[in-house]
């Protein structure tokens, strides 16, 4: 559904005119609803939020080695499968690079993170994390990927792993493929008109009697509201 | 976002000062009555219906930190509240020991562009609450004082809701209410079990059309992001904006006003304001000024207000501006229910907000503290935002498998990502939002050391809770947890305990921060006289929340939007009559 029907839909076909139609003429209304990673949010802004955007935008926080690691961790975080893609897929790593400088308390946690890997794999290993075999890669994540099984000396770098599994599931799911995979249904002009019948029937509910009568009736919605004196909607 | 400033040579009839609720209102009746109104606002103009103001209906990925909060927008990148708690450039202190949070919104229709929509009546108890409980002040009006600019804001604006006949809930002239969410009919299940009453919430929503200038709701839940076809009620879309189409009304905006001027009688003669675009002081005349900066800004704009006839500020001979400052108390408790776990999807957005709430349902004779809350309810398969899928580290475990084994906290892989899935939109909580009692001791005063950046001498607060709040906030968290519980639920983190105040919010916190210049019959008690006229300056008026006696347990807007109707046909009249 483009903008245009959207608006089409706000009307419910009773107002053709009036004071919105004269604020927006049709070439501010082809709305871009394609990713903007690439630029500020949106709407309204303020020139000093603009001009933190930007410089957040233009800015690089992770070296290229860290990065090719935060790409390997957030795909074994949300790997693709059937159903769907991959975290590097779905843009995390750059949603993750952003906040590191939108809040840079995440800075010393997560890069020190990133660090440990390497000397426990060195330690471990031989070789740095990026070397291992997929196998001994799992072998480290999983000392620190089970807060309830953890070894307590690792609480810390559990901890890193924690905020990095957070950052990537939001940095997955507020993205189109992440709304598909959810089966997100929402941020759209619809009418609501009470959960769906089997919905409800599924969990033993039904409207109560008494506001029946009251609930909106979405057929009635662009008619113009008329009361009687004593607050009764009677048109 | 565009500037519009100008200097004025030639008096208006009426200065505004604040575009917020009250301001408005008062923009649009003394419009209509045929005088010319200034309104002045600390931020820029804003109009959600244009293509480069709008958030509404974009995805988070619009957003690089996908809808996080910041500094400026503390509810969220898309909320469209300008300003936050924490201003660059205006600050404020508070005295050692003490707390008081301080929201602001610098731009047109202020917070009503993002609040809540919630639009209760106070009732006819609400106004005299000294008579009931001893504790406090009686407003010197009452419910039926100000029942018909209720009718009258309900018709004009819209609200829906249910006519329930509770007698200090009174019923309006209401839209009809959207029916329940499915975790709403949960809750309601659960609270009939322990008797606690779940009705229709009441929200300036439309869900019908009330004019033919306004779209009607479409149901996308984002209220708080300002509404391009105009469904809910912000003081901008709704009053201001048409106010300047049908009336003699120029907006100023970018202009911080830092005085009302007086002459050597004491009469207000306009104000002068510090134009954020040159930081130059420029001064406009009127014959009346009304104050709807918002409770705690237009106290201090009356405090910095001093001159020969006005030495403690204007408005001020009873000392009492910024006294008996209050906020809302509120506390919160969340839950998941299992059964809401992996459920079928369907859009449930909805209005933005609850469709059910509770209103205060007990005796406070009963219990050990003196005023009531109500109880808002949210929950539901909402849009991802930044937070989405978090807490895995704790919440895993609720995942249980076809044999009924948990899930282990934490991990990684496909397993996780279903498990995220699966958990979406099960959580749901619970907010008590209750009165306190206003206090002398709690205030704000104007603080010499400090000044804004444009070198206005800034507030100091002095604010603490008392037992009967703290008392309120652990009755709150046992009714929290008795409706999750029979709802089904499971809660989730600690009860909050003493040790916290029982999870009270700060004041300031609820953002219904009322109460600086109050309203009463006896000069040296109060600001306003019950007409929200000052005392010592007759052509100054207030038109926020300044001049409330008591913030009952509702939500102040409804009650901000009759008075300054009130206020506003009383300019009218005195100005016909010349007594101002």
């Amino acid at each position: 559904m483009n903008r245009r029907e959207n608006l089409k839909l706000l009307f419910t076909g009773s107002l053709a005119s009036g004071l919105l139609l004269t604020h927006c003429n049709p070439k501010d209304k082809e709305a871009d609803f394609s990713p903007k990673i690439a630029g500020g949010t949106p709407g309204g802004r303020i020139p000093e939020e603009i001009a933190r955007d930007h410089k957040l935008l233009s800015e690089t926080f992770f070296t290229e080695e860290e990065r090719k690691k935060l790409d390997v961790l957030v795909d074994i975080i949300l790997p693709a499968d059937h159903e769907s893609g991959s975290a590097t897929e779905a843009g995390v790593p750059e949603f993750i690079e952003f906040m590191m400088k939108e809040n840079p308390s995440f800075q010393t946690p997560v890069r020190g993170g990133l660090m440990w890997l390497d000397n426990y794999s060195i330690d471990n290993y031989g070789k740095v994390f990026l070397e291992l075999s997929e196998k001994e890669r799992l072998e480290v994540i999983d000392l620190i990927a089970w807060p309830d099984k953890a070894s307590p000396e690792l609480i810390g770098q559990v901890r890193f792993f924690n905020t990095l599994r957070n950052l990537t599931s939001t940095g997955y799911f507020t993205t189109e493929m992440g709304f598909k995979y959810l089966g997100y249904k929402g941020n759209t002009p619809n009418v609501w008109n009470g959960v769906p019948d089997e919905v409800l029937k599924q969990h033993g509910f039904e409207y109560p009697e008494k506001y029946m009568a009251l609930y909106l009736k979405p057929e009635e919605r662009g008619k113009v509201a008329e009361w009687d004196n004593e607050g009764n909607l009677i048109g | 976002m565009s500037f519009e400033i100008k200097s004025s040579g030639e008096a208006y009839d009426v200065i505004i000062v604040g575009s917020g609720a009250g301001g408005g209102m008062a923009s649009k009746i003394l419009s209509e009555a045929g005088l010319s109104v200034a309104v002045l606002e600390a931020g820029g103009d804003f109009d959600p219906a244009k293509e480069e103001d709008r958030t509404q209906l974009r995805p988070p990925w619009e957003s690089p930190r996908r809808g996080a909060g910041t500094r400026i927008r503390p509810f969220g990148d898309f909320d469209q509240a300008i300003g936050g708690w924490d201003i660059e450039g205006e600050p404020y202190t508070r005295s050692e020991g003490t707390s008081f949070d301080w929201f602001r919104s610098r731009m047109l229709g202020g917070r009503t562009n993002h609040w809540g929509r919630i639009s209760l009546r106070f009732g006819p108890n609400d106004f005299k609450r000294k008579s009931i409980d001893g504790l406090g002040d009686d407003w010197p009006i009452g419910y039926d004082d100000i029942k018909p600019y209720y009718d009258k804001v309900d018709k004009l604006i819209g609200v829906f809701g249910s006519k329930e006949g509770i007698y200090n809930e009174p019923d309006g002239f209401f839209l009809p209410p959207p029916k329940p969410r499915l975790h709403e009919l949960y809750f309601m299940k659960g609270a009939k079990k322990v008797n606690i009453p779940i009705i229709p919430s009441r929200l300036s929503i439309l869900t019908r059309s009330v004019n033919n200038e306004r779209g009607v709701c479409f149901f996308c839940s984002q209220c708080n992001r300002a509404c391009q076809a105009y469904a809910d009620f912000s003081s901008g879309t709704v009053l201001i904006k048409p106010a300047m189409a049908k009336g003699k009304v120029d907006l100023y905006t970018h202009a911080m006003v830092r005085t009302v001027t007086t002459n050597e009688t004491g009469k207000a003669t306009g104000i002068s304001y510090i134009s954020k675009v040159d930081m130059k002081e420029y001064k406009v005349k009127g014959r009346v000024v009304v104050l709807g900066a918002s409770a705690c800004e237009s106290a201090r704009i009356m405090l910095n207000s001093k001159s020969k006839s006005h030495p403690n500020g204007v408005g001020n001979s009873s000392g009492m501006v910024g006294r008996y400052l209050h906020d809302s108390t509120g506390a919160d408790r969340m839950g998941i229910l299992p059964e809401l776990i992996d459920r079928p999807r369907y859009n449930e957005d909805g209005v933005g907000g609850m469709h059910v709430y509770t209103p205060w349902w007990l005796e406070n004779k009963k219990l050990d503290f003196a005023r009531g809350y109500h109880i808002e309810y949210w929950g539901g398969m909402s849009m991802p935002s930044y937070g989405f899928g978090s807490s895995m580290d704790t919440m895993r475990k609720y995942i249980k498998d076809e044999f009924g084994n948990p899930s282990p906290n934490g991990g990684y892989g496909e397993g996780l990502k279903k498990d995220i899935r699966k958990l979406y939109g099960s959580t749901l909580g619970m907010s008590g939002r209750g009165e306190s009692i206003p206090q002398y001791s709690n205030y704000c005063e104007i603080d010499n050391n400090v000044v804004d950046k444009y070198g206005i001498p800034v507030l100091k607060f002095h604010y603490k809770w008392t037992d009967q709040e703290i008392k309120q906030a652990k009755h709150m968290q046992d009714t929290f947890e008795e409706i999750l519980t029979e709802a089904g639920a499971v809660l989730l983190g600690k009860k909050p305990g003493p040790e916290t105040m029982y999870g009270l919010a700060a004041p300031g916190r609820i953002i219904h921060e009322v109460g600086t210049t109050r309203m009463g019959n006896n000069p040296a008690t109060s600001v306003l006289n019950s007409n929200c006229q000052a005392h010592d300056c007759k052509n100054l008026f207030v038109v926020d929340a300044g001049p409330f006696v008591s913030q009952a347990d509702k939500n102040p807007t409804w009650t901000i939007l009759a008075l300054a109707w009130r206020t506003s046909e009383y300019i009218v009249d005195e100005l016909k009559k010349k007594n101002i």
